[in-house]
């Protein structure tokens, strides 16, 4: 019977309490730089798309937000013809930040997402690319893989040896 | 101009009582958020006080969904019984010198008959919703309700022994020199329990009880009929806090002020108690209630009378 008392003091005394509530247009809230938010597509260092249409992301996604359909430029590079997210399906997991094996996709600090027409939640590729490299500075998925593109051929990647020649394998 | 002044009187109840009734939700919300470290609404309008109107709007524009297996009128007529017995028990409750629908000589029973019908709602709706949680909570309700009104009324009869009347005019007038709650200590706290569970407000809310019940005898219901037990139950909350008011804490009587306004503040002030309440109290089970009511409350009730009675002969 006490506590129960006890309980209804300490309860009150909660009213003198400082408020935990952030009043959020006047007053932003600190986010974490890891913070799920809002998804851009990032660019090498040297300005290339990062994504290489592997549709990874699009098979991680839980919710089948993310749609893109896969091209090839003229030296073989891959890249997104176009890449679709339905931001008002998603569920900010960062599934598809996680399967991406380029650090294309990255999901960033800001939720400030609010629309008047459902269809405008649904961004494109101009709506999503950004200039920089985002949370990974200075990493470059074409540098580091063994694919030929043009401009670089087979071996020439970073920490990659040359192709070994076949015919010399003999025994 | 006699009767004129009466229907002036009726209306202002009723428009003062259902106001104030839609006013709590707000009052509610953000009471319930100053105890628990936030704000509540405070956006629409000074205050958050239009989240009122908005609230309005909304349920009134809801749909108005009536289950294909219930069964039909009863299904209807349940949420109104609750407001109109509520609302019937406001016309004996003397607000302030004159101001009273009705000063029935038997005020004090009318309430409590009154208080009585209302669980006819609640098992009503249980019952034509067909639907097994439903039905869980308004056997629970009916458990419940029957359980604390036995002591509901006993409680009372200290004051009445003191007042010497069941008309509630002559008990308010009868704490001129002393307010019932005194002498009455044990019985202020056993009607204010009664209350309590009259009312199905936490942390007595078993009938509805959220986590085990989805939403207990209104689970089916939606739009205004779900409002309408909103609705029904915030008067409750009033009527509760005017009764205690008038027969514990002497209505309307006070110094300076008129007497209206004193009664408004001795209620508002218990309304925020009844908050508190269900801002610090976790729900008992069901046989913790129920044992509490039969073992607890009923004998401490029938000593209260028994002591009250023997006192008031001894010294009379
Ligand atoms: S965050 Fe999750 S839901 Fe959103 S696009 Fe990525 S995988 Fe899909
Ligand atoms: S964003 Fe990443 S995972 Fe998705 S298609 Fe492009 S490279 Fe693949």
């Amino acid at each position: 019977m006490l506590s129960v008392l006890r309980t209804i003091w300490e309860v009150f005394l909660h009213a003198f309490r400082k408020r935990v509530t952030i009043q959020f247009p006047e007053e932003k809230p600190r986010l974490p730089p890891r913070y799920r938010g809002r998804i851009i597509l990032s660019r090498d260092p040297d300005g290339g798309e990062r994504c290489v249409a592997c549709y990874l992301c699009a098979v991680a996604c839980p919710v089948d937000c993310i749609a893109l359909q896969a091209t090839e430029d003229s030296t073989g590079r891959r890249y997104p013809e176009f890449f679709r997210i339905n931001f008002s399906r998603c569920i900010f997991c960062g599934f598809c930040e996680e399967a991406c094996p380029t650090y294309a996709i990255q999901l960033i600090p800001d939720f400030y997402m609010s629309e008047y027409k459902r269809q405008n939640l649904v961004y494109e590729k101009e709506d999503l690319l950004i200039s920089g490299p985002g949370k990974y500075e200075g990493y470059n998925y074409w540098k580091v893989a063994g694919v030929k593109i043009g401009g670089k051929d087979k071996g020439e990647a970073e920490r990659e040896a040359p192709p070994v020649d076949l015919q010399s394998l003999l025994p | 101009m006699n009767g004129l002044y009466q229907l002036a009187v009726v209306f202002g109840v009723l428009v003062v009582a259902l106001t104030i009734a839609a006013g709590l939700i707000w009052l509610e919300r953000r009471l319930l958020a100053l105890w628990q470290d936030r704000y509540g609404p405070n956006r629409v309008g000074p205050f958050g006080l239009f989240q009122v109107l908005a609230d309005m709007i909304k349920i009134f524009t809801k749909e108005d969904w009536t289950a294909p297996f219930a069964d039909k009128a009863t299904f209807i007529l349940a949420p109104a019984i609750i407001v109109v017995t509520v609302l019937l028990s406001f016309a004996v409750v003397p607000f302030a010198p004159g101001i009273v629908v009705a000063d029935l000589d038997i005020g004090l029973l009318f309430f409590l008959g009154m208080s009585s019908l209302g669980v006819y709602s609640v098992v009503l709706a249980g019952w034509s919703s067909d639907n097994k949680y439903s039905l869980l909570g308004g056997m629970r309700a009916a458990a419940q309700m029957l359980s604390y009104e036995v002591f509901m009324g006993l409680s009372l009869m200290g004051v009445v022994v003191l007042a010497g009347s069941f008309s509630l005019t002559a008990i308010v007038e009868a704490q001129r020199n002393l307010w019932f709650v005194v002498p009455q200590f044990l019985g202020f706290l056993l009607f204010m329990i009664a209350g309590i569970a009259e009312t199905r407000r936490l942390p007595f809310d078993l009938p509805e009880a959220e986590s085990e019940l989805i939403a207990g005898y209104h689970a089916e219901y939606s739009g205004m009929k779900f409002g309408m037990f909103f609705v029904g139950e915030y008067l409750g909350i009033i009527l509760i806090s005017s009764m205690i008011t008038v027969l514990f804490f002497g209505g309307w009587l006070g110094p300076v002020l008129p007497g209206i306004v004193w009664f408004l503040i001795k209620v508002f002030f218990f309304i925020a108690f009844f908050i508190l309440l269900r801002a610090a109290l976790p729900r008992p089970r069901f046989d913790q209630l129920m044992s509490w009511g039969w073992k607890v409350m009923l004998p401490l009730t029938l000593a209260n009378v028994l002591v009250t009675g023997a006192l008031v002969l001894a010294f009379a």
